[in-house]
């Protein structure tokens, strides 16, 4: 066995701090007031002014059309990125179920049609989605924001390599026990890809939450405001001699972080153990 | 419980490759048969075929009166265990026993009746609530043995269940299958390699090489009388020696050694002799004998296996335990327990006395 020395805490110490500091000082910079802030710079320190501020961010109606709080940005972006990873997971392990299980003409053109879709990113294709979803009446909706994006190879892809890697025998045995195609997807697949589902639900949930041109493009109406498009709009008043109010920027983006952080922390337990089981 | 009639089946893989070719196969109910053979003959794809996993290229698989070519696996009213035991590793082991039933509709009280009882058979009615994980190679062997005898089959399958146990536990599971099999009376089909499984296990044993059936009948029927020379060099260990002679009217001769054959010569001309290594001894001094030269000992504890060579071919020889070992020695058999096979074909030539072969099932005295 290892012996844990000196250096080794050093090294873990100094990783923590590289990865904590600027979070605290984001947080605390963000219980200061904005005139604090402009003249003084960031803090490390408390300054007092927690509740006032979250609070203001939280409920205070902004934006041009003084429509929207804070409160509303975070539910936008929680639908998105919820609503984002369980489509795709939906959609993408339907897919994988049907290339690996089912023998039917072109299944691995299909798939590798899937698959090169990795190869452009959604800025290629943004302006024809956003013509299609025009054309549908789609803009200003969730279904605008969410569905275009739905289908994704990535997990796709994931899903192949692990459906795959389940036995053959598994799949025999669940026939011989008199399991159609339904059952065997909902009481073995399934409950199989759970660790699966926990990391791919992680991605794409940080994928979505993170999302900022595409709902940019999409919505025009302030109600459908994420947070990531908030952000931007404190900074933007960035006009005459009024002091931006950096505190709220801080503390959205310190409301920005929290969700991600809470999924990462809630699945990774069954993420790691997806990562190491080698018995299926 | 039904008898299953296997009627000319082929099974040709897209591709051209002939896996299985006209196996005929009548299997009556209750009755035990091991399908035994080196990788790559078939058995496998037989079983499957039976299973309803593989498709049947041609003939046609009966189990009771119901020609089941077209049907579900599940409606074939069979069960199946298999080698790497396929259990699903996210139930229980009740829920694995029960998944079948509830399948079915099966009521619940029933369901919980029927595992209870298996469970209670294979002795892990403790291990209900575990994961298979949880379990070690037997238990989880028991369980698929399980989740097969809830079912109430006509028949059990058995894809090679206890190559993946170590070889004490494979020689005890043996025993409880054979008892279990007994118990339920119901019909079976195994497969295995491993040719003491299949000696041990089979009421009557089918032998395939290369997709065709070699030979089928009881295990000493198949000991005793291998039918080719695969065969002959499959079944039984050590196998078989298999040495190339010349039978002139009464005498054999092998390299240098000329046997007297007392009558018990078929044919004239060149021939492929068969010798169980028990069946030599060493030969008194006043015997017809063939000259050996010894080559190394394996010590087997009850016996001693000799190997070495006559004239130009090689012979592996059983010898009692205390038995003096000398590099030069002589070897005697008793002409009735030669097997004679024809050396183009490698099928056997039915020896002059037809009941010598079959008549010897238990070893006489030898000197």
């Amino acid at each position: 066995m290892h012996r844990t020395n000196l250096s080794d805490h050093l090294v873990l110490i100094f990783g923590s701090l590289f990865l904590f500091l600027p979070v605290i000082v984001a947080f605390m910079t963000s219980t200061h007031t904005a005139a604090d802030i402009h003249s003084n710079g960031i803090a490390i320190t408390p300054g007092g002014h927690f509740f006032e501020t979250y609070e203001k961010v939280l409920t205070q109606k902004g934006g041009f059309t003084g429509e929207i709080t804070g409160a509303r940005m975070v539910m936008n972006s929680l639908i998105l990125g919820v609503g984002f990873a369980a489509g795709k997971i939906v959609l993408s392990m339907m897919a994988a179920y049907a290339i690996v299980y089912f023998r039917f003409p072109m299944a691995t053109l299909a798939f590798w049609v899937i698959f090169t879709t990795l190869l452009l990113p959604l800025e290629v294709r943004i302006m024809p989605s956003y013509q299609v979803m025009s054309s549908l009446g789609l803009l200003n909706s969730y279904t605008g924001l969410i569905v275009p994006l739905l289908a994704s190879a990535t997990g796709t892809f994931y899903f192949r390599q692990f459906f795959k890697s389940v036995p053959e025998e598994l799949l025999e045995a669940a026939r011989m026990d008199g399991a159609g195609p339904f059952k065997f997807f909902f009481d073995i697949l399934v409950p199989l890809s759970r660790t699966m589902i926990a990391a791919i639900f992680i991605i794409m949930f940080v994928y979505g939450w993170n999302q900022y041109l595409w709902p940019m493009l999409m919505t025009t109406d302030e109600k459908f405001f994420t947070l990531m498009r908030g952000i931007k709009s404190i900074l933007q008043v960035w006009i005459g001699s009024q002091i931006p109010d950096y505190n709220e920027a801080f503390a959205l983006a310190v409301l920005a972080m929290v969700p991600p952080l809470l999924i990462v922390v809630i699945f990774q337990r069954w993420f790691i153990k997806g990562l190491t089981e080698s018995d299926k | 419980m039904a008898a299953i009639d296997i009627n000319n089946v082929h099974k040709v893989y897209a591709g051209g490759v002939t896996a299985v070719s006209d196996v005929q196969l009548q299997i009556a109910d209750g009755e035990f048969i091991v399908l035994v053979g080196p990788s790559g003959c078939g058995k496998s794809t037989l079983l499957r075929m039976v299973a309803g996993l593989e498709t049947i290229s041609e003939g046609e698989v009966k189990i009771g009166s119901r020609v089941v070519n077209e049907t579900e696996p599940a409606d074939r009213d069979i069960a199946m265990v298999f080698q790497n035991y396929a259990l699903y590793p996210h139930m229980t082991v009740y829920n694995n026993l029960a998944y079948g039933l509830k399948n079915r509709g099966t009521p619940k009280a029933e369901i919980e009746a029927r595992v209870a009882e298996a469970a209670r058979m294979l002795e892990i009615t403790q291990f209900l609530d575990r994961r298979p994980k949880q379990l070690s190679g037997g238990q989880r062997q028991r369980v698929a043995m399980g989740r097969a005898i809830v079912r109430k089959p006509a028949a059990f399958l058995f894809d090679e269940p206890l190559s993946n146990l170590d070889a004490k536990l494979r020689v005890s599971m043996r025993g409880e299958i054979k008892r279990l099999q007994r118990r339920l009376g119901t019909t079976s089909i195994y497969v295995t390699h491993d040719q003491l499984e299949a000696m041990t296990l089979a009421d009557r044993l089918v032998v395939l090489n290369g997709g065709r059936v070699e030979q089928i009948g009881a295990p000493l029927e198949v000991y005793h009388a291998p039918a080719s020379t695969f065969v002959a060099s499959f079944i039984g260990s050590p196998a078989m020696n298999l040495m190339q002679g010349e039978l002139h009217g009464d005498r054999l001769a092998i390299g240098p050694a000329i046997l007297g054959l007392n009558g018990f010569a078929p044919i004239s001309g060149p021939v492929t002799v068969g010798i169980r290594a028990e069946d030599l001894r060493l030969a008194r001094v006043e015997e017809e004998a063939m000259p050996f030269r010894l080559d190394y000992v394996e010590e087997l504890g009850s016996q001693r296996l000799v190997h070495g060579s006559v004239g130009d071919q090689t012979l592996t020889a059983a010898v009692p335990a205390e038995t003096e070992l000398v590099s030069e020695m002589r070897l005697a058999i008793n002409p009735r327990r030669l097997h004679f096979f024809a050396p183009e074909t490698g099928k056997r030539i039915a020896s002059a006395a037809p009941a010598a072969a079959a008549s010897v099932s238990v070893a006489q005295p030898v000197a």
